[in-house]
């Protein structure tokens, strides 16, 4: 089976405190780490444990410029067969509409059976996967959180819906899944994995390779931008202990056992 | 102005608690709009889902096909691609419904698409202005939306207060004509239900919840050290099921369970609304997280900054200190 996982390099939110700059129109970008977004690992992960079982290839593909070609060599020492980087000036400023543009072709020019993304990035968009199937009409499932091979013609899927309960469906092949965080496990990746796939080539696509019309995507083809960021006042927000941890821990017991918080 | 729709889900014939939040929204967008409630299904629970449906509406669309008797979001794509004009705003909540169906519907009108918005700020020449957060809650973005050849929007359920609206007669408007056939590449086969885990958290007044700032599974006895000395059940956020720590009958949210203690504490948990959902009832929250810009801090009584994995095991000598001096 041939497989494309659609990946992105985001902050890393375990890692960082997201502040805004003093500017107050980005994020404070400056020291931040990066990392892949945490579904997108989760979806190369399923995706190499689909093509260990039933064979076939997997790459992975990102949006972005050269800093976001680390992501894919992570994901190339996890054991994907091939990373590329769709690169162009006038990528920059993309919607969802236009990232799922950008990947629609390149999609088409390979032969794939199956697309995942992960279910959402560090904008909590959702929207990506949905859309690409959306643009190549093909099935779709979000929040995929197991799936099976019935056949080389189709999949069972599970997706998350409320209560931890499960929606189980059948999807034909070609289909684009958005795969939820906790499918699996993903394996670990050291400084030597990375290392030994250090000098493999990491082609590039911009407009010109794709045959995409520069104006359809990058900020030009936005219909949705975001203008800056900000913090919202807080409503009632909670009373911060300021005391030392064993005052703290003294006022919390307090407040808790008039709670009737303790036995 | 462009004709506003609300997408409402329902579940054996009753309306979901969403459809007010969005007729709420619409009102936003447009003080003098009259939504179009779009309802899809089949058979006699459509019928009263309609029904019930004219006392908020004054034009409901009964989108009936026997094939959406379950919903699926590709027939029901399929369907409203038959039945909406051009340039048409459509409202959906931010559930796992609307997450499955929005941005494929948004592509399929050629409309403009805009999810899991938290406020509306107005229109200006056809420039939708939103509110909505990122980075799991930890900051807030203005968005602009072109809106001139419609759009698709999903709201944060929860966000949008209901409004007291004027009850009206409105009328159910049959589209079943212009739907045709409808087939689909994902077919629906069952739900598996959740499985009962060792401990039921929903029945606990006193919850230890963790997060993320566990670290590593054998971190978490020390949150099963305190809720021991609590009388409390050691309850998580999705971060901790996902890495395999506790079972998913311990995950609080709105993919886990509802819970209603009396008292909640969050434990290096940063406060997802995906997690926020699932605590009701209004506890006492205490949030416990080394990072003070966590969202989890604006919905806390109590905040205290601090390094869980050092802060638990003195609460927890303190406790037990506290209930040797009470058996005294």
């Amino acid at each position: 089976m041939e497989i494309l996982v659609c990946a992105r390099r985001v902050p890393d939110t375990s890692e960082n405190e997201i502040q805004l700059n003093s500017a107050g129109n980005d994020i404070e970008r400056d020291e931040l780490v990066y990392s892949i977004n945490e579904a997108d690992n989760y979806a190369v992960e399923e995706a190499l444990q689909i093509a260990a079982r039933v064979g076939g290839n997997v790459t992975v593909v990102t949006v972005g410029g050269e800093d976001d070609e680390e992501i894919l060599r992570r994901q190339m020492a996890m054991g994907a067969n091939h990373g590329v980087l769709l690169t162009d000036d006038a990528f920059s400023g993309s919607d969802g509409r236009g990232l799922a543009s950008i990947l629609k072709s390149f999609a088409q020019k390979g032969n794939y059976d199956l697309i995942l993304t992960g279910v959402q990035a560090e904008d909590g968009a959702a929207q990506v996967g949905g859309m690409l199937a959306a643009m190549l009409d093909y099935p779709f499932a979000s929040l995929v959180s197991s799936l099976g091979v019935v056949d080389s013609k189709k999949l069972k899927v599970g997706r998350e819906i409320e209560g931890g309960n499960r929606e189980i469906s059948e999807i034909d092949l070609p289909c684009v899944l958005s795969i939820q965080t906790g499918i699996n496990e993903p394996r670990y990746v050291g400084m030597r994995g990375i290392r030994a796939v250090a000098s493999l080539p990491v082609p590039t696509y911009g407009v010109a390779e794709l045959g995409i019309d520069p104006n359809a995507v990058g900020e030009s083809g936005a219909r949705v931008r975001r203008v800056d960021y900000f913090v919202p006042e807080l409503g009632n927000g909670a009373e911060i202990l300021e005391g030392s941890r064993e005052e703290n821990i003294d006022k919390l017991l307090e407040l808790v056992a008039a709670k009737g918080g303790l036995k | 102005m462009p004709q506003i729709f609300v997408y409402i889900a329902h579940r054996d014939g009753v309306v979901d608690d969403s459809a007010a939040e969005l007729l709420a929204a619409a009102q936003k967008i447009d003080g003098s709009a009259s939504p179009i409630a779009l309802v899809a299904g089949s058979g006699a629970e459509l019928d009263s889902v309609c029904n019930s449906l004219r006392s908020s509406c004054n034009e409901v669309w009964k989108i009936g096909h026997e094939a959406l008797a379950y919903p699926n979001a590709e027939l029901i794509r399929k369907a409203l691609v038959k039945v909406l004009p051009p340039g048409s705003i459509v409202l959906l909540s931010h559930n796992h419904f609307g997450i499955d169906l929005a941005p494929g519907l948004s592509i399929k009108l050629n409309a403009s698409f805009v999810s899991d918005i938290v406020e509306i700020e107005g229109v200006e020449r056809s420039v939708l202005k939103v509110v909505r957060q990122e980075f799991g809650g930890q900051i807030s973005a203005h968005v602009r939306c072109d809106i001139s050849s419609g759009a698709v929007i999903t709201l944060r359920p929860g966000a949008f207060k209901p409004r007291e609206s004027a009850s009206t007669n409105g009328s159910v408007i049959d589209k079943a004509a212009d739907v045709g056939t409808l087939t689909a590449g994902r077919r629906y086969l069952e739900t598996v239900v959740a499985e009962a885990g060792d401990v039921d958290i929903t029945r606990h007044n006193v919850l230890v919840s963790i997060g993320r700032g566990i670290q590593e599974k054998d971190n978490v006895a020390i949150a099963e050290e305190l809720a021991e000395a609590m009388g409390a059940a050691v309850s998580c956020s999705r971060p901790v099921v996902d890495a395999k720590w506790l079972e998913k009958s311990r995950q609080v949210g709105s993919s886990g369970k509802t819970v209603k203690p009396k008292v909640y504490l969050a434990c290096g948990i940063s406060g997802s609304f995906q997690h926020l959902a699932g605590i009701k009832g209004n506890p006492f929250i205490v949030a416990i997280n080394k990072n003070p810009k966590a969202p989890i801090f604006q919905v806390a009584d109590i905040g205290i900054v601090d390094d869980i994995l050092e802060f638990l095991p003195e609460l927890t000598s303190k406790v037990r200190e506290l209930q040797g001096v009470a058996a005294k």
